[in-house]
């Protein structure tokens, strides 16, 4: 699967659509008999940093655990690479280089820091090159290489979300889902988390995340998409949605 | 009652000796429960299969328990995996209840069997070395209780290496802490399941050798076993190989203690009673997380 760096300059190349890495094609999903998302379409381009972002309960972890394939969707598809992969079981999405950071963190409590890493190349493809990726993650989180060998509940929570993205990142990622990655974090832990994500930008890892503070999220990511009651209600650059009085509307009409 | 220390030398030994061979049917139990909160009411079942197993290896073939486990182990491996990949992972999707409700059929089901191939009379292994016993410091233990603390250290063993070393122990124990996550991290948790529950069947043969070699069984005599697995678990914490064999051991030193001290109808009364003592005590057991 071929891609290259769309980010040029700070502009975003438009005539990547053809490779559109991961294409979300008007789905509608449900809980039982309550739908929670409708008519929703994304697309996220190789090497960009896309932000989704709406309140609690906005539908957006329900979109990224759809593109994990822990839940289906009723109507539409989900594409990557132009593979669909919406009837896909999570641990195939994952062997495909989708990899989610889920929200709580939900690292692996009563294991090491390095174990919880281990287990995150657990797919055939991410397990020759472990030792690689090791040593990239303690280079990006050295405090998880001095931890190496303590329980993964011992740490503060800066530290597990840093575990929950290394361990992300040993699954040889070619785009990386987060879920709201800045609960309960100060801002400057805060701050060292996105500069971490530009730098696995940097190195070619394509990047979704989904957050609630609007102001926040368009100074990271390259272009957005508003979510409010489980629809798309804007989207576009981040340079063009700090411009929009809508942003106001939609982040405080909840 | 007590005349001196030395009396107690013998029920201590053997039971210590003997909660090696609790551990054994424990441990699988332990790793059903702890991967997939699911309660195997038919393990004890499963583990008097092994004995059966090894009685007709022995009556017919002439094999020693022992060998006759390299036959054993791979059909229970097999046996264990197809149980759940077809039948209990599909009944976990559906409710918490049902893999339990099948595991009851699965007893009932095994149990008759075990009547209507050899009958309702009590069996055992019979070998040459199963009715020998040591003499050490003045006390008499049966060579079958050393061999039950031996085996029982080995399984032991080898259950930790495969938890901590392997992909596929760690993501057991992954999958046990958080299924969800585990799903995310690329494991395919319905085979982990499979996996998982075919090596406790393998440990519940083992188990059902030691069994068949220490003591008299039956048709029935796997609920008995079911029983002490689950006051085993309790009692050692779940989650825990090591705990799993302390566990164990101290049943089996209350039952020896008790019958010893209270007398023989005592011995499993007073073991129960001890593991509430410790459910009170510490309730996430004894190296319970």
């Amino acid at each position: 699967m071929k891609y290259s760096m769309s980010k040029v300059n700070g502009e975003i190349n438009e005539s990547m659509s053809e490779g559109t890495f991961l294409k979300v094609n008007h789905i509608d999903v449900f809980y039982g008999s309550l739908q929670v998302l409708w008519d929703m379409s994304l697309n996220v381009n190789p090497g960009e940093i896309v932000a989704l972002i709406g309140s609690n309960s906005s539908g957006k972890s329900t979109l990224l655990n759809t593109i994990s394939g822990l839940l289906r969707p009723s109507n539409g598809n989900i594409q990557f690479g132009g593979k669909n992969i919406e009837s896909l079981n999570p641990f195939q999405i994952v062997a495909l280089g989708i990899c989610q950071v889920p929200e709580g963190r939900r690292i692996f409590p009563d294991m090491t820091v390095l174990d919880n890493l281990l287990i995150g190349s657990y797919n055939r493809g991410a397990r020759p090159k472990r030792g690689r990726n090791l040593k990239n993650v303690y280079e990006h989180f050295p405090i998880l290489g001095m931890r190496k060998n303590q329980m993964a509940h011992t740490l503060s929570g800066g530290e597990q979300q840093m575990l929950a993205i290394g361990r992300g990142l040993m699954a040889e990622p070619k785009i990386m889902l987060l879920d709201e990655m800045s609960l309960g974090l100060a801002p400057i832990v805060l701050d060292e988390l996105y500069k971490t994500l530009r730098e696995i930008r940097q190195k070619g890892i394509t990047i979704l995340f989904v957050e609630q503070n609007v102001k926040r999220s368009l100074k990271e990511a390259d272009r957005a998409y508003i979510i409010k009651s489980g629809r798309i209600v804007l989207s576009g650059t981040a340079a063009k949605l700090r411009e929009e009085d809508e942003i106001k509307k939609a982040y405080f009409g909840v | 009652m007590i005349e001196s220390i030395s009396d107690l030398y013998s029920p201590i030994s053997a039971g210590i000796l003997l909660g090696g061979l609790y551990a054994v049917v424990a441990l699988g139990f332990s790793l059903i429960f702890g991967v997939m909160k699911l309660i195997n009411v038919a393990h004890g079942d499963f583990a008097i299969l092994g004995s059966y197993l090894a009685f007709a290896a022995l009556t017919g073939l002439d094999l020693d328990p022992f060998l006759s486990l390299f036959i054993i182990i791979p059909i229970m491996l097999v046996i264990g995996f197809l149980i759940q990949k077809y039948l209990l992972n599909r009944a976990m999707a559906v409710s918490m209840d049902a893999p339990v409700i099948i595991c009851i059929g699965i007893s009932l089901i095994l149990q008759n069997i075990f009547q209507i191939i050899w009958s309702p009379l009590s069996r055992g292994l019979t070998t040459s070395y199963s009715l020998e016993s040591y003499n050490i410091g003045g006390v008499t233990i049966p060579l079958v209780y050393f061999l039950d603390l031996i085996v029982a250290l080995i399984v032991m063993l080898m259950l930790r290496y495969l938890l901590r070393r392997t992909y596929l122990g760690k993501a057991i124990v992954a999958a046990s802490q958080d299924r969800r996550a585990a799903l995310l991290m690329g494991i395919n948790n319905n085979q982990v399941y499979a996996y998982a529950f075919a090596i406790a069947m393998a440990c519940a043969a083992i188990g059902g050798v030691l069994i068949g070699l220490t003591f008299p069984f039956a048709p029935t005599s796997g609920m008995s076993f079911l029983i002490i697995a689950f006051g085993v678990v309790i009692l050692g914490g779940l989650g825990s190989m090591v705990g799993t064999l302390i566990g164990g051991i101290v049943f089996g030193l209350a039952q020896t203690l008790g019958g010893f001290l209270f007398g023989i109808a005592a011995q499993m009364f007073v073991a129960y009673v001890m593991v509430l003592v410790i459910l009170g005590i510490r309730p996430q057991g004894i190296f319970g997380r």
